[in-house]
């Protein structure tokens, strides 16, 4: 299955060499033409079976959060810096793959013993954490790893409880593996699967893929946060897990077109496909960069709710993944009653 | 260059008003480009052409805009008020000498009310706005003189420490600028398989502008920015920190072309070329972070040189950095594969 | 000009829910305009044809406010903002929903506990429903929701809500109509979304290619506050911006701007804003650097139901954008 490929592979922000590798030897057959840019992403066109010359741009990226080496101690320790939104409290004795080689190492901080009272109630900074892979000295630590190799986590897809997946980087692989599935139905509009590099440094790819495709509609796929455990007030839950796929109205960086969003919510029911709201106005993915792209573009994001989002282990239903898969399926297949789309623009 | 780089730290022009330096810059630019010229926001834009026109291109970039002052208001005894343009420590303003560019250049004193009559506790920060420029003149002459909006820069000229350590303002980012004459001179005489462009960019101090808008109208195939990272002092800490003295730093990280960033490590390696490595999770802060994602998107390396004191009056760095920065860009640009890095990513 | 403001400030227009805002501009200016069309985002553009470059005018049509996320059991609406409000000047106020219900914004819990860490989150909307079933009645997940504040006239003194930026779009559908002819090729752009971050107006810039932009926005003055010493004041006269925090001026604008202002004795004032920021912030980034300037409406307590202009400043910034027409900048 995709997704237990997909988020097994190292791509951190900057670094999506592998995930973009893996997708493209799948996605190939599929596909009309494929351009890889400058920075990394990954469009790949399919013509549509319409007659009309519009274009859709379904878009996933592909890169998660990570660190980055940024120095190497006399005693062989690596320093390091956060790529995208890592909350440090997270980072604490856990496990990680150091450089191109995947060198296993973890993040070391002075035992509880060690910490002072005042230290114990305060959280970890970046710059108090290092990684440890054993090496012996600087000397010896150069000549495995290099200022500026990355730095994953090392955490195994794991299926438990009632459908439910673990694993590192659900956000955005659930996107990227719903592609290349959806890569296999046809559109009457023509498609750009758009694979995104640097989502997590602050929605840089994305907008190079808005310009150069210049899509009528652009629907991002992403894996969303879901706060549905205790302790959370009642209107900060933004979405469910197992509610289905998740629908923005607005978010941080979008406000969505409140006649798509309606459509699409109408189309999951019409459809026996749970759908639901994101229910809060925070974060923000892609979709914030390519609609104030290139004159103005239509957009959509559709997501799949993840628990302990930007952690080594993130959670997400299987089952929402499937509504994201089937609605996004769904808008391919209506997208040609052109009405739809010309009267909400 | 070391006279130039003491000329240019020392000219006024702050983000905004980089007009007041466009001719100085043009002149030094000049006896290495073919044309020279100034758009309209005031980006000073060098071109040497290859013998081949349809080459593809190359921008070098450095940014010329220095952090200042500007006059906000001016009260009815003659005491201006004023806001920072770009991010100025208020810490170095009080006892600060200015020139406030009116009618004409005026001198002034950044003054406050003397500690015997502060209320509060000395422990904390004057802010900006209890702290006036004093032109020594009445409110009358003042407002004949003066308007809301005028620009006011630091007056302090370069001044020489021990050895080949040089201080003063705005060498974050004029010696930049000088690294990239450095290399064009190296450069002279050689032919390159592209179109070279020398940019001094505008308002990087206040947001990375200049560069934002300079890269999508050129549209160069690659670009090289140079910029200044952290010297080290005895109060800094040492995550990215360097010794002033070190060499060039080279950038690597999700905001750098990776194969900019290998190629800079195997040519110093090769020409023995003093350089250090930092990395950067994302954003480096820099013009590079802007050119990286414009139009449709620039393969970009950011090379620095340390800098202690970054952003005060006494800025202070070591000249010998300058000129390995200038030595790494042209042995990289001797070296430059564009083909090659065309097709990092089209495995 | 009065007539039309108090019609645009009465009218909601959350951000990213802009349609009768533009609905009633667009009615207002198509008379005087050779075209007038909608792009992707909701920009209302109007083109009045020239011959010489193209000059950009930007207002946007959007007031802070709020959107409705989530049902309490019973009956509350929970609510995120739309821009910057503070949650200590929304307190108690009056919100009016797209869908025409009304409620008022109350704290979810004791006032004196939640004291200083007040925030929306911590805030519900109380529309008098019973429970969540008749919340859902009312208002829909995703409806946008504004403040109330009247419209009130007094001597030269104008208060209402919204006058962030109806008062931009008043003087800038002022000079669309006034101006008797047009240097430029003439783009008047009433923008959405710009209380979420100058979105609107980036975009319709990429769209339109202009080689220079003016934004008609308001700013806040120093008047009447002993803490800031900005220079701007209430009546003055139309203020000629010098920067913000989002784009310093061209000197081929602003020079231009005072220029028309001294040859025509319009009442006008300077400002340095050290904060906050306009349209044409976004634009000048854009298409390799857009030239641009912004005629500012002086405001006090910008943000809050109780905004304050002066009617002077206001026809001062009409005056100008209609000199800005018909002189044009070469």
């Amino acid at each position: 299955m995709y997704l237990s490929e997909l988020t097994a592979l190292p791509g951190v922000s900057g670094n999506e060499n592998a995930v973009r590798t893996y997708i493209k030897k799948r996605i190939e057959p599929f596909c009309d033409r494929i351009d890889i840019d400058s920075m990394g992403n990954m469009m790949c066109f399919k013509k549509g079976t319409g007659n009309t010359r519009k274009t859709l741009m379904l878009c996933a990226h592909m890169d998660e959060v990570g660190l980055i080496v940024s120095r190497i101690t006399e005693e062989g320790f690596l320093k390091f810096k956060t790529v995208g939104s890592i909350d440090p409290r997270v980072l604490v004795s856990k496990r990680v793959l150091v450089g191109e080689e995947g060198l296993p190492g973890v993040i070391g901080r002075k035992a509880i013993h060690l910490l002072s009272p005042d230290e114990r109630k305060k959280a970890p900074k970046v710059k108090e954490l290092y990684v440890d892979f054993g090496a012996k000295n600087k000397k010896e630590a150069e000549k495995q790893v290099s200022v500026g190799d990355y730095i994953v986590f090392d955490s195994e897809y794991h299926e438990f409880g009632d459908g439910l997946v673990k694993a590192k980087a659900l956000d955005d692989r659930v996107g990227c593996g719903a592609l290349l599935e959806l890569a296999k139905e046809s559109c009457a509009w023509d498609v750009c699967f758009a694979f995104t590099v640097q989502e997590e440094t602050g929605l840089r790819g994305a907008r190079l893929c808005a310009r150069r495709v210049q899509p009528d509609l652009a629907v991002v796929l992403e894996g969303t946060t879901c706060s549905d455990i205790p302790g959370t007030d009642h209107n900060m839950v933004s979405t469910k897990l197992g509610g289905g796929a998740a629908i923005s109205f607005v978010d941080g960086t979008t406000s969505f077109n409140r006649k798509l969003v309606a459509w699409l919510y109408q189309l999951g029911q019409e459809n026996q496909i749970p759908v639901q709201y994101k229910q809060t106005a925070t974060g923000g993915n892609d979709a914030g960069i390519i609609h104030v792209s290139a004159g103005g573009i239509l957009v959509a994001s559709i997501s799949v709710p993840a628990r302990y989002i930007h952690s080594p282990s993130s959670v997400i239903s299987l089952r929402d993944y499937e509504s994201v898969k089937a609605l996004t399926k769904a808008l391919m297949q209506e997208v040609e009653y052109a009405d739809n789309i010309e009267k909400i623009m | 260059m070391k006279k130039e780089l003491i000329q240019l730290a020392a000219a006024d022009g702050i983000s905004g008003f980089e007009y007041s330096l466009t001719d100085a810059v043009k002149k030094l630019m000049a006896p290495y480009c073919d044309t020279v010229e100034a758009d309209t926001m005031g980006n000073v834009v060098g071109y040497i052409p290859s013998d081949n026109p349809d080459a593809k291109s190359v921008m070098l970039e450095a940014h010329i805009d220095g952090i200042g002052l500007m006059v906000s208001g001016i009260s009815e005894d003659g005491f201006l008020s004023f806001v920072p343009v770009g991010g100025v420590d208020s810490a170095v303003l009080p006892g600060a000498e200015v020139r406030v560019y009116g009618t004409e250049p005026l001198y002034g004193i950044i003054g406050m009310k003397p500690p015997h009559l502060q209320t509060g506790s000395r422990d904390a920060a004057v802010p900006i706005d209890q702290m006036v420029i004093d032109i020594g003149l009445s409110g009358e002459d003042v407002r004949k003189k003066v308007k809301v909006g005028d620009m006011v820069c630091f007056a302090e000229s370069v001044k020489a420490l021990s050895g080949k350590v040089l201080s003063g303002k705005s060498f974050d980012d004029r010696a930049g600028l000088i690294s990239l004459l450095l290399c064009l001179k190296e450069l002279k005489g050689k032919k390159l398989p592209f179109h070279l462009y020398i940019v001094a960019a505008v308002q990087e101090e206040v947001g990375l502008r200049g560069a934002t808008m300079v890269s999508e109208r050129l549209a160069p195939d690659c670009a090289f920015v140079v910029d200044v990272c952290h010297g080290d002092t005895p109060d800094g800490g040492s995550e990215s920190i360097f010794k002033l003295g070190s060499g060039a730093v080279v950038s690597f990280g999700p905001n750098i072309h990776p194969y900019l960033s290998s190629l800079a490590k195997t040519v110093a390696k090769e020409e023995k070329i003093k350089v250090s490595y930092d990395a950067d999770g994302g954003d480096t802060g820099t013009d590079a972070w802007a050119v990286q994602v414009a139009g449709l998107g620039i393969p970009v390396l950011l090379l620095s040189i340390p800098l202690r004191y970054m952003h005060t009056t006494v800025e202070t760095l070591h000249f010998d950095d300058v000129k390995a920065v200038g030595s790494l860009l042209c042995a990289m640009l001797l070296n430059l594969d564009l083909e090659a890095l065309r097709c990092t990513f089209q495995n | 000009m009065l007539t039309i403001l108090k019609k645009l400030c009465e009218t909601s227009a959350a951000s990213g829910n802009e349609e009768a805002v533009a609905k009633l501009i667009a009615e207002e200016i198509r008379p005087y305009v050779d075209e007038v069309y909608t792009d992707a985002l909701g920009n209302l553009i109007a083109h009045k044809k020239g011959t010489s470059k193209k000059l950009m005018f930007a207002a946007h049509m959007d007031e802070i406010g709020l959107v409705a996320t989530c049902y309490g059991e019973k009956g509350q609406v929970y609510v995120a903002a739309l821009g910057g409000v503070s949650p200590q000047t929304a307190l108690y106020q009056r919100v009016r929903f797209s869908g025409g219900a009304e409620g008022v914004l109350v704290p979810d819990g004791k006032l004196d506990e939640l004291g200083k860490n007040l925030s929306l989150q911590k805030m519900y909307v109380d529309l008098g429903a019973k429970n969540e079933e008749e919340a859902k009645t009312k208002v829909a997940l995703g409806e946008t929701g504004v403040f109330g504040g009247s419209f009130v006239v007094q001597d030269d003194c104008i208060i209402s809500k919204a006058l962030d930026n109806r008062a931009g779009c008043a003087a800038l559908i002022y000079g669309l109509q006034k101006a008797e002819n047009n240097v430029n090729d003439v783009y008047g752009v009433f923008t959405v979304s710009e209380e979420l971050g100058l979105r609107g107006a980036k975009a319709a810039a990429v769209g339109i290619q202009p080689d220079y932009a003016v934004a008609l926005d308001v700013t806040p003055t120093g008047d009447v506050s002993s803490t800031n010493k900005r220079a701007v004041a209430l009546g003055e006269g139309v203020a000629v911006k010098i920067m913000d925090r989002s784009f310093i001026a061209h000197p081929i604008i602003k020079d231009r701007m005072v220029e028309l202002c001294e040859k025509h004795s319009l009442a006008h004032q300077l400002e340095v804003l050290e904060m906050g920021g306009t349209d044409a912030g976004a634009i000048h980034l854009t298409c390799g650097g857009v030239p641009s300037g912004c005629i500012s409406v002086p405001v006090r307590y910008v943000h809050t139901p109780g905004e304050m202009i002066s009617a002077r400043d206001l026809q001062g910034a009409g005056e100008l954008a209609k000199l800005l027409i018909e002189e044009g900048i070469e």
